[in-house]
């Protein structure tokens, strides 16, 4: 039987905000325990929560980001559960009425564009970090992490592999980024991912049951994960068996998915509306001031480029994949117009190439939008190759002479021989002390030609202008 | 709604709450009875109005996202029972 995979994804997104959505507390990451624990974050007895503006306003930029509907009023709610980290016996989180309904993200595989459909993005604060070794059989809590925003994004079951969920989830990794709510780091658990995987026979309507995969945090795990799990299922169901609906746990050592708890023990979270905190109320006003804030979005970005500047889907893809590269690509463009590919190629190729090496960021790129643009002007003017382009852009990069890229070509001597009464001379050159050559390229041995040219490169150290060679090369041969 | 004492055992469990026979009887009585004041007033025709999530019809205020509070470890953690390298001590808890 041919089997179809259905897959839903929760996100959970740290907001970039300094303090805590109820409370004046830090949310800095790797401060010594609990010292960004305030009373409310402790939940001592008596203390209220008040929410975070800021925390609200990277809420409503998503939803406008994604086309959602912004519910006002909107309601916060009581998640109720035990566990040491959550000292105040409930997480506050939202049930009805969440702040971003509905949605849409676009993703792309194999260059193929699909809609995924978001059901809602809702605020909730997340729980402290319990730690369980060392402490003589005790357990250690940390409430630094306690009442830190969090905007919980939850798809549609619209995705139909794991490739997909992995588009999916880097598309909106770097929409946050984009619109700058959330820092993205998944090391330290600003981006988490879980997935709603299930498996039903291709062709068929109804939804298999559902297994909730926890703990995802990197893109390649998730993509195993559901990998695993959803082979797992498939063997159960052509087995004769039937999925049990639970959450399971991915460990990335074993690359297997493991129960962690199954439906009948499943927590009864009991929400209800939080008493403590009035409706939330968003008014149109404020929607629209946020609105002019936002970038143009990568969506938009990706079709301008595509149209205004003729570049491939794929690339326009590429450089939009970040807001500082696409920015990096406007820079260098508005200072060399019309050479849209030229500067996209060195973008995505020695500048992308090169960062990663050295494993920084695009806002640390030691070549400013200026200068890689100055270095493109005297390729695209023919004054050097584009060999010679990347020795410069070396120098460029370890910072000699100022980056200046006229004095680096004329330091190093990588000016090209562009002049064509200086190519002639050398073709004839070359073509008098190889006259077997010549005969076997007269004779049709075309790799004569591919021989001759080698050597007029070679005797000018790579420094003729290979296209006119070329072409003098040519006339003179076939005359 | 009609409630049973296994419904009752069941709310107490998930609230961490310990409750013999006799007490879940007596909750059962005293809930049942809460649910009858629900039933008469659900005999009130309120088609035409607004929920409300909240009993005031007032709105949240905001605050500017702004640090506010400092570190002040030392002194919530002078009432703990047990506190180790700065972290609160509980009974050991893995799921």
């Amino acid at each position: 039987m041919q089997w179809e995979i259905v897959i839903g994804l929760e996100v959970h997104a740290q907001l970039s905000t300094q303090s805590k959505i109820f409370s004046g507390s830090s949310t800095a990451y790797g401060a010594a325990p609990n010292t960004q624990a305030s009373v409310i974050d402790l939940a001592l007895p008596g203390v209220l929560p008040v929410l975070n503006k800021g925390a609200v306003e990277r809420a409503i930029k998503l939803g406008l980001s994604v086309g959602a509907k912004i519910n006002s009023p909107s309601i916060f709610a009581r998640k109720n559960y035990f566990y040491p980290d959550l000292p105040k016996g409930y997480q506050i989180s939202q049930y009805e009425l969440p702040v971003v309904q509905g949605g849409n993200i676009q993703i792309q595989v194999d260059g193929i564009e699909k809609n995924v459909r978001l059901t809602r993005a809702h605020l909730e604060e997340d729980a402290g970090k319990s730690l369980h070794e060392d402490f003589h059989g005790m357990s250690g809590i940390d409430l630094n992490r306690a009442g830190t925003p969090l905007l919980e994004i939850v798809s549609e079951p619209d995705m139909r592999s794991s490739a997909e969920a992995v588009a999916y989830a880097k598309t909106l990794h770097a929409l946050v980024r984009w619109i700058g709510i959330c820092d993205g780091n998944m090391q330290e658990g600003s981006f988490r991912c879980d997935a709603n995987v299930s498996v039903r026979p291709r062709g068929t309507e109804t939804l298999g049951t559902r297994c909730e995969i926890k703990n995802l945090n990197s893109f390649r795990f998730l993509e195993k994960a559901i990998d695993y799990e959803a082979r797992r299922q498939i063997e159960i169901l052509e087995d004769g068996g039937s999925i049990r609906q639970e959450t399971r746990l991915y460990d990335a050592n074993k690359d297997e998915t493991r129960t962690m708890r199954t439906k009948e023990d499943a927590n009864d979270y009991r929400y209800f509306p939080d008493p403590d905190l009035l409706p939330l109320e968003i008014p149109q006003s404020w929607i629209d001031q946020i609105k002019q804030t936002l970038p143009e979005l990568p969506q938009a970005r990706r079709d301008r480029y595509v149209s205004a500047f003729a570049l491939s889907a794929y690339d326009a893809s590429v450089l939009t994949s970040s807001r500082e590269m696409a920015d990096y690509f406007d820079a260098t463009l508005k200072q060399l117009p019309a050479q849209a590919k030229l500067c996209a190629n060195w973008i995505m190729g020695e500048i992308s190439g090169q960062l990663n090496k050295e494993g920084i960021e695009m806002t640390a790129c030691p070549i400013t939008p200026a200068q890689l643009a100055a270095l493109l002007a005297r390729i695209h003017d023919g004054t050097i190759s584009g060999k010679a382009a990347k020795t410069v852009f070396e120098s460029m990069w370890n910072g000699e002479l100022d980056k200046n890229v006229d004095a680096i070509i004329e330091a190093k001597g990588l000016k090209q021989i562009s002049d064509d009464s200086a190519i002639e001379k050398l073709v004839d050159q070359v073509l008098a002390a190889n006259a077997q050559q010549v005969a076997d390229y007269r004779n049709g041995k075309e790799k004569a030609f591919n021989s001759l040219v080698g050597q007029i490169m070679k005797a000018t150290q790579g420094k003729a202008n290979p296209a006119q060679v070329n072409a003098m090369l040519k006339k003179k041969l076939d005359g | 709604m009609t409630l049973s004492v296994s419904d009752v055992k069941r709310i107490a469990d998930l609230a961490y709450i310990e409750i013999d026979e006799d007490e879940a009887k007596e909750t059962l009585n005293q809930l049942s009875g809460i649910f009858n004041l629900i039933e008469t007033m659900q005999a009130v025709d309120t088609s035409t109005v607004e929920p409300m999530s909240h009993a005031q019809s007032v709105v949240q205020r905001l605050r500017d996202d702004k640090i506010t509070e400092t570190d002040q470890r030392e002194l919530y953690q002078s009432i703990a029972p047990q506190v180790e390298a700065g972290l609160y001590l509980v009974p050991q808890v893995i799921e």
